[in-house]
């Protein structure tokens, strides 16, 4: 059995799989039962600073997006930060970091730009014993509108200021979590570095409408008639916060910088993904919401399955392993040259691929009488479109051609030498090759 | 208190009204929107579907599918509708197992079909549930044309010409409209009384006046008609049924399969349908299973049909076959009839062994006896009283293209009409595309 132990900053947990601050986890009798279901850990729902709680709306807090036979796909919220007292917060993350002991307890923070404020803040939250905190400069409604959460995370100046602050007035470590409600990631992630943050979790959930009600024109969720822009997240925003881990796992200036990722992880397969990409540790909530805790059963079975099937011992063996992968499009071999191959023992001959191919692509797939969809090897520019509207898995392939062979699309013949863009006769820019 | 299944010949009662009403329910119960949402959800929007070259009347399966998934059933009947004004009763009828969803590329893959059947009637009867009629008729063209027999082919013709703004007259032998739709099919699959229902929708175009008790060459001549209306419509079904050819057949108890079942679908209290202990049915197509199931769930003991052929060519599909199976009919192939034995009422029936020799069926001379108080005979029906002047191909009336006979100005479809299944669906298509023949002769 693969051992799924965790390192993170130094915080140890059984396993990889968090709770993401969120609903599930702003309260003692959630974090218990999510520790009993066998969560490595839990980032505690954002605390903001003592005084009155924030409130929250008294009517729908989240909207949804459905695939087929209503599986959730998306999901948005306009909740807040957490609405109970500090107090009772800060009692409650004690008592239960000292029950749990094995398990990463992180406290989510948000309270005002104000150096003060923060410093008032943290001793409070290191009192409890918790493994850390997390910045939420991230939440994109309501919030931000205060000048706090996503107005942070979308400045990076402020980033940076804040956790300088927090790192100089609290020992343990300080994880930055980004909004993705920004143009470029990697601006607001060379910021928490430079402000010293020891990680940065990502992403926050985004900006987003899910729906609009036909008969009143009222945004969805609505609250008596009127919308607001909620924060969207489950498996839909994946590819989003994959790339933006990505980003930041790539980018001269952040790599290396620990990072949690966040962003629909539904399954195993999902964790590692992100993990893959450089994220030592993954955080859920959707999932978690729409099913249950129990999730995670599946999430610890399968990535330790899949582990023991490539022989990694430990989560350190594949961290990080496709982030050399990732590059500019520039860099990618224009050498490399794939057809569309259909396997006709495997067609069911729904014509999708045709359909798709024909009205919307490069018109290099052939229809019969008798519905036998053939590739036209001189048309197909390998687009990929016939194999992802496929409804049969594995039916149809890009097959690589082999060097030497002649692609019947462009005449030529296909070189064994990578070659991209940089070099292109075609590229105005190019240089010769030295 | 029931009669129970072994009470001696043919008797009424054989089971509780609660019993009863149980075996008759709907075959397959309507969806609820969830079930149509999940089921919509599995359609793979083909290209040139198969379905769609499956079906009889060219419905657009998978728009209407489409546009349930997108929450608008209604929009859905209508796309329906527009190819197969009863696209309610066949939506309930179909045998769709060996149409649409036998040609439904998910069958390829996985054995299972999109429940097309389900979810056409799920759009039907949303339209139907809204008690409008989406269709409207054109400016009137002054012309009227009369239509002989008020079933499917004859009802879809009415329908296509009144909305073309087109008078139509039509003439039914019987007293209540429908045809097969109202006096065959079994029970189960028509519930509710919707034959009726969907007759009543269809007239709501307007322009169409329906004589019932008025035969062809009882109460009119086709003469008759020709003289008084602009063109002619021949829907007269197959109201003929094929004799045994076996000794005794005219003994009680041995009876036209057709009308059981039209019986059983007019009986107000199947409690009072008498049924047979020991049902033997004679045929091989949808007739013989309707008349067995129904003799099943009706309360008979035993109920066996004999086929003279294998089960390969066998007329009714597997699914009926299997549905047969399911409620305890026997089903014996390779076994013809040779004689009907009883004092006055059948007691049993020889039963011949046949084997086909380079594809002539041939008796073997090895019988069995079955045990029978009640036969029925559903060897196929016939063509009868088809008016004079008009050819036949076979004993069919024979038409070239969308339905034209031999005598100008007469067209035919349905049942009775050479080509095509004798299916609904396909009455439904005869009768549609012979009306916008006549359409375009009388703009012409």
């Amino acid at each position: 059995m693969a051992d799924l132990k965790t390192n993170f900053l130094g915080i140890e947990s059984p396993n990889p799989f968090w709770l993401a601050s969120a609903p599930p986890t702003d309260k003692e009798y959630n974090v218990r039962r999510a520790f009993e279901a066998g969560w490595g850990g839990v980032v505690w729902k954002t605390l903001g600073a003592e005084g009155p709680p924030v409130v929250n709306v008294n009517g729908p807090r989240y909207g949804a997006i459905y695939g087929a036979d209503r599986r959730l796909l998306g999901l948005n919220n306009i909740e807040l930060i957490t609405d109970r007292p500090l107090e009772v917060n800060l009692e409650e993350i004690a008592r239960v970091k000292s029950d749990y002991p094995d398990r990463a307890v992180i406290v989510s923070l948000m309270v005002p730009c104000e150096e003060a404020e923060w410093k008032a803040i943290l001793p409070r939250v290191a009192e409890t014993g918790a493994d850390g905190i997390e910045l939420n400069f991230g939440c994109p409604h309501g919030m931000s509108e205060r000048g706090m959460g996503a107005a942070v995370g979308q400045v990076p100046e402020y980033i940076e200021m804040v956790t300088r602050w927090c790192k100089e007035n609290y020992d343990k470590p300080v994880i930055v979590k980004l909004t993705p409600n920004i143009t470029d990631i990697r601006y607001p992630a060379r910021a928490a570095k430079n402000g010293g943050a020891d990680a940065v979790s990502l992403i926050n959930t985004i900006s987003s409408i899910t729906g609009v009600d036909l008969d009143t024109f009222s945004p969805e969720p609505s609250i008596d008639g009127k919308g607001s822009h909620g924060g969207y997240c489950g498996p839909a925003v994946k590819p989003i916060a994959m790339n933006m881990v990505a980003e930041i796992a790539r980018d001269p200036e952040t790599r290396g910088l620990p990072i949690s990722g966040i962003g629909g992880v539904t399954t195993w397969r999902d964790a590692a993904e992100f993990m893959s990409l450089g994220c030592g540790t993954v955080q859920v909530c959707t999932a978690a919401m729409t099913y249950g805790f129990r999730v995670v059963e599946e999430m610890k079975a399968g990535l330790s399955k899949w582990m023991d099937d490539k022989g990694y011992a430990s989560i350190d063996d594949f961290v990080g392993r496709a982030v050399p992968n990732v590059t500019d499009w520039q860099y990618l071999n224009l050498n490399y040259v794939a057809k569309a191959k259909i396997d006709q023992d495997q067609c069911i001959k729904c014509g999708r691929c045709y359909a798709a191919c024909e009205d919307t692509s490069h018109q290099a797939i052939s229809m019969s009488d008798d519905r036998v969809f053939e590739v036209i090897d001189e048309e197909c520019v390998a687009c990929n479109l016939c194999v992802d509207v496929c409804p049969i898995e594995g039916c149809i392939s890009m097959v690589p051609m082999k060097p030497g062979e002649v692609d019947p699309r462009t005449g030529k013949v296909v070189e064994a030498e990578y070659a991209n863009w940089t070099t292109h006769p075609n590229n105005p820019m190019a240089k010769a090759a030295e | 208190m029931a009669q129970g299944q072994m009470a001696p010949g043919i008797v009424a009662g054989r089971l509780s009204s609660d019993e009863l009403a149980s075996n008759f329910a709907d075959l397959h119960p309507a969806f609820a929107p969830h079930e149509a949402a999940v089921a919509a959800d599995r359609c793979y929007f083909c290209y040139d579907a198969p379905c769609v070259t499956a079906c009889p009347t060219d419905i657009d399966i998978p728009l209407f599918i489409r546009q349930i998934q997108t929450g608008q059933p209604e929009a859905a009947g209508r796309t329906i509708l527009e190819q197969n004004i009863l696209g309610g009763m066949c939506a309930r009828v179909c045998p769709t197992e060996t149409l649409c969803e036998e040609a439904c590329v998910r069958e390829t893959a996985e054995g299972k079909p999109v429940e097309i059947g389900r979810l056409q009637r799920y759009a039907t009867d949303s339209v139907m549930a809204k008690n409008g009629h989406p269709f409207e008729r054109a400016e009137p063209t002054g012309k009227t044309v009369a239509v002989v027999g008020a079933g499917p082919a004859g009802l879809a013709c009415a329908h296509r010409l009144a909305m073309l703004g087109h008078d139509v007259v039509i003439h039914e032998a019987r007293e209540k409209s429908g045809g097969l739709n109202e006096f065959g099919i079994a029970a189960y699959k028509s519930t509710d009384n919707f034959a009726q229902a969907e007759v009543d929708w269809l007239l709501r175009i307007g322009g169409i006046t329906i004589k019932t008790g008025s035969a062809l060459g009882r109460e009119f001549t086709l003469d008759d008609l020709r003289d008084q209306y602009d063109a002619v419509f021949l829907s007269i079904g197959l109201t003929g049924v094929n004799a045994l050819r076996a000794e005794g057949e005219d003994k009680d108890g041995v009876r036209n399969a057709v009308d059981f079942i039209a019986e059983l679908r007019q009986a107000s209290d199947l409690t009072k349908m008498p049924v047979g202990r020991n049902v033997v049915v004679i045929g091989g197509g949808m007739t013989a299973i309707d008349a067995g199931v129904q003799a099943k769930l009706l309360g008979a003991e035993n109920v066996t049909i004999a086929y003279r052929r294998d089960r390969e060519a066998m007329g009714a599909s597997r699914f009926e076959q299997d549905l047969a199976a399911s409620k305890g009919v026997r089903i014996l192939f390779n076994l013809q009839p040779v004689a009907v034995h009883g004092n006055g009422a059948v007691r049993e029936i020889e039963l011949e062994y046949t084997t086909n020799d380079n594809g002539t069926l041939v008796g073997t001379g090895e019988t069995i006896r079955l045990a029978a108080d009640q036969v029925f005979k559903a060897i196929g029906q016939s063509l009868e009283g088809a008016p004079e002047g008009v050819k036949l191909d076979g004993r069919k009336i024979a038409v070239t293209g969308p339905g034209r006979t031999s005598v100008p100005g007469v067209w035919a479809g349905g049942d009775c009409a050479a080509g095509g299944d004798d299916l609904t669906v396909t009455a439904v298509a005869e009768g549609r595309d012979a009306a916008m023949d006549i359409h375009a002769s009388l703009s012409a």
